[in-house]
């Protein structure tokens, strides 16, 4: 992701006190524990121009539920103004496809890629922040792609967080269907823009020795071998 | 006559529950099928609505403004129905519904010369939430399901498995094997054309004889003291106008203030349901009619947990639900387990929002976490029910419960970790400790593959659920954080030496 965005001309930061955004305990049923996690978050990316995120289902945690936990953190007495603070923030918040499609209003990021891919939407990139189609016109602008389609695409992996632990028979299950999806499409690679899917997807194409490979959008826009007409970039 | 009921309260934890269902390929099979049958035309006749999402939501403010004045609409129901000649009965619980509606039952049966102990009844989940079929059993009185898959349920010893689609479990080959038993029927055909031959003819000596109906309802008009029941078949028809008693069961939640509201629902909820434009029997009975159907109606209303549900700020809008068990049919967990899992009549997403508010917490304490919070039931919702978020903050009182003294913290290695993760999350330094031991604690237990990565195939305890069937790649050997410090260091060398 930072190969790109400085490919693009942007500088990177990375504020080293960042650690998690809360969502596991979240939707775990631990909101008293993501709670304080908020504030710290804030503080963190308060003063970027543009917060950019590899994994949309940390970008709907951050949409949805933090505007309702900084009034809970706000009525309680603690951290006065994080309630204006989380309304300034967030919409400078993107997830990473979102930022080049929606923010900087790209779908060639100059990337090569010469591989068999196809593309898995994640449920909270698909549902909850409507990415669309952006993450595959960023993919269909990638020289020497063969990009190919995934059926069932709109279908959950099984991952859910501790969904997999706590329910694994059916998420093995829905993972079986997913897997079968993917090996359908005689992809290589099969990528998408949430790393807990991807762990998830690529964690059992590897336990069935498939060779598929899981890749992360942005490692596939990353790719910037040379060029074999024009001889590089 | 029927098998035994689907309780919350004695029901297996979901879990368990679903890994005998995942076990069952047949099931699974018949699952996958009727659901991607019922979603594929549910899709088409959603896409030619250019206003969907605009009835959407108009349902769910019908509802949500329902819901904030529901005492007075069920008041304002009770006085039209009774004008109309209808007698409305109020009941706090399921023991109060079942007595209330057997002794009616009962007291009619008296009150019929020759008639038999035996009622006939009308596809309905409120009843099966009750468990009413056993009640009537207890009593003596035998009740006839009508619906052709309440029959199939009925006559296999079965349970509902979906709110719409009861015997969505079985198949053609499975029904007609319970048909040929149950009927006597040794050389009957398998095709559907043979299959409802069956049942009409099992089914139209009882709609004449028995005169006693049980209804539930899909909508309590307030203005003018009607209900309003919807169907495929026109047993249910039969059920509403040939009997000289008429009982219906429905929770309060069912109301509805105008007449002019079934504009929205009767366009989203056949379309939702069942994948149809609009139902073939839209019933809307008023009180009692002098030489006309029914000469006795009787309507109980049900509460048994609803009002609980209303008082719960954030878990209200479970009461929207018009039952239409779209949810049901897009939810990739129900997909793989089907009904009988969830250990409620109420299955499915909607299920594992309801029949744990229900019981008021005390049962079905793993139902909200049977879900992947994929947001596929909130997407076909038709009154914009946000399942994800009831889903959590269910979770969150099922925590609050567990955790609210400290012995119940420590008996929970869940809650322990969850604990853990929240200190080191706080704390940058604690972070890095944390991801330099995970790394070292990976390396016993991680292997090198083919390609010379390292994966783990092993893990212990409550995390031994994700190695069943994924491996786990292994924490690299440099962190991002490393990398991002090398590099940021290796850059600025770099730049000093340039500025030298």
């Amino acid at each position: 992701m930072i190969r790109v965005l400085e490919r693009l001309g942007h500088t990177v930061l990375f504020p080293a006190g960042q650690t998690c955004c809360g969502q596991m305990h979240y939707n775990t049923g631990y909101q008293q524990d993501a709670l304080p996690l908020l504030p710290r978050f804030v503080e963190q990316f308060a003063s970027a121009e543009a917060v950019v995120v590899p994994s949309s289902s940390c970008v709907a945690m951050m949409r949805e539920h933090y505007p309702f936990m900084a009034e809970r953190l706000e009525s309680a007495g603690e951290h006065p103004g994080l309630v204006e603070a989380v309304k300034n923030l967030l919409p400078r918040i993107w997830e990473f496809s979102e930022f080049l499609t929606k923010c900087l209003g790209l779908t060639d990021v100059g990337a090569y890629y010469p591989h068999r891919v196809t593309y898995h939407a994640s449920c909270h990139g698909l549902r909850s922040l409507g990415l669309g189609d952006g993450p595959l016109s960023l993919l269909r602008s990638v020289q020497g792609i063969d990009l190919v389609p995934l059926e069932n695409i709109e279908q959950c992996c099984g991952f859910g967080g501790t969904f997999a632990i706590k329910n694994a028979d059916v998420s093995s299950a829905m993972l079986a269907e997913k897997t079968t999806a993917i090996m359908n499409t005689k992809a290589e690679v099969c990528t998408a823009c949430d790393n807990s899917c991807l762990m998830h997807i690529g964690g059992a194409l590897h336990r069935q020795r498939t060779g598929v490979h899981t890749v992360h959008l942005a490692e596939i826009l990353a790719g910037d071998a040379p060029h074999p007409e024009t001889g590089g970039k | 006559m029927s098998g035994t009921a689907l309780d919350p309260r004695t029901a297996s934890p979901f879990p368990m529950a679903a890994h005998a269902a995942v076990g069952n390929s047949q099931l699974r099979k018949n699952v996958r099928h009727a659901t991607d049958v019922i979603q594929s035309k549910r899709a088409r006749v959603v896409s030619e609505m250019p206003d969907w999402q605009a009835l959407r939501e108009s349902g769910k403010r019908i509802r949500e403004h329902t819901m904030k004045y529901l005492d007075s609409y069920l008041l304002q129901f009770e006085e039209n129905c009774g004008r109309a000649g209808g007698k409305v009965h109020w009941a706090r619980d399921a023991a109060e519904a079942r007595k209330i509606v057997v002794d009616l039952a009962r007291q009619a049966i008296a009150s019929t010369p020759g008639a038999a102990n035996e009622v006939i009844k009308i596809k309905s989940m409120t009843t099966e939430e009750v468990h009413l079929n056993n009640e009537f059993e207890a009593a003596g009185i035998r009740p006839f399901e009508t619906d052709l898959a309440e029959l199939i349920i009925q006559l296999g010893h079965d349970q509902p498995s979906h709110i719409v689609v009861p015997a969505l479990h079985k198949n053609r080959q499975q029904i007609r094997e319970i048909f040929q038993r149950e009927m006597n029927l040794p050389n009957l055909g398998e095709s559907p054309q043979d299959l409802a031959d069956a049942a009409r003819k099992f089914l139209r000596e009882k709609f004449l004889r028995v005169p006693v109906a049980i209804s539930g309802a899909n909508f309590l008009i307030a203005e003018t003291g009607s209900v309003c029941g919807v169907e495929s078949e026109g047993n249910g028809r039969m059920c509403l106008t040939l009997p000289n008693t008429l009982i219906t069961l429905a929770g309060i939640d069912k109301v509805i203030p105008r007449f002019q509201d079934l504009e929205v629902f009767l366009q989203t909820l056949p379309r939702s349901a069942t994948g149809e434009r609009m139902n073939p029997y839209n019933s809307i009975w008023t009180g009692v009619h002098a030489g006309d159907g029914p000469q006795n109606f009787h309507i109980v209303l049900i509460d048994n947990g609803r009002t609980d549900v209303l008082a719960d700020e954030e878990g209200r809008q479970t009461l929207h639900c018009i039952r239409c068990g779209a949810c049901q049919n897009a939810c990739p967990v129900y997909r793989q387990t089907g009904g009988h899992a969830y250990g409620s009549v109420y299955a499915g997403p909607i299920g594992a929002i309801l029949t744990p508010q229900l019981q008021k917490m005390d049962y079905g304490e793993s139902l909200p976490y049977a879900s992947s919070l994929c947001g596929a039931c909130y997407e076909v919702c038709p009154v914009k029910i946000n399942i994800p978020e009831v889903l959590v903050h269910l979770r969150n009182r099922v925590v609050k419960k567990k955790t609210a003294s400290v012995l119940g913290i420590l008996a929970s290695p869940e809650a322990i970790a969850m604990r853990a993760m929240a200190f080191i999350f706080l704390n940058e330094r604690r972070f890095r400790a944390a991801q330099r031991l995970g790394r070292i604690s990976d390396q016993a237990i991680a292997h090198k593959d083919g390609a010379g990565e390292q994966w783990i195939s092993w893990l212990p305890g409550i995390l031994g659920g994700w190695t069943q069937v994924r491996d786990l790649r292994a924490m690299p050997r440099q962190s991002f954080r490393e990398w991002w410090e090398q590099r940021s260091s290796e850059n600025n060398t770099a730049r000093v030496k340039n500025d030298g």
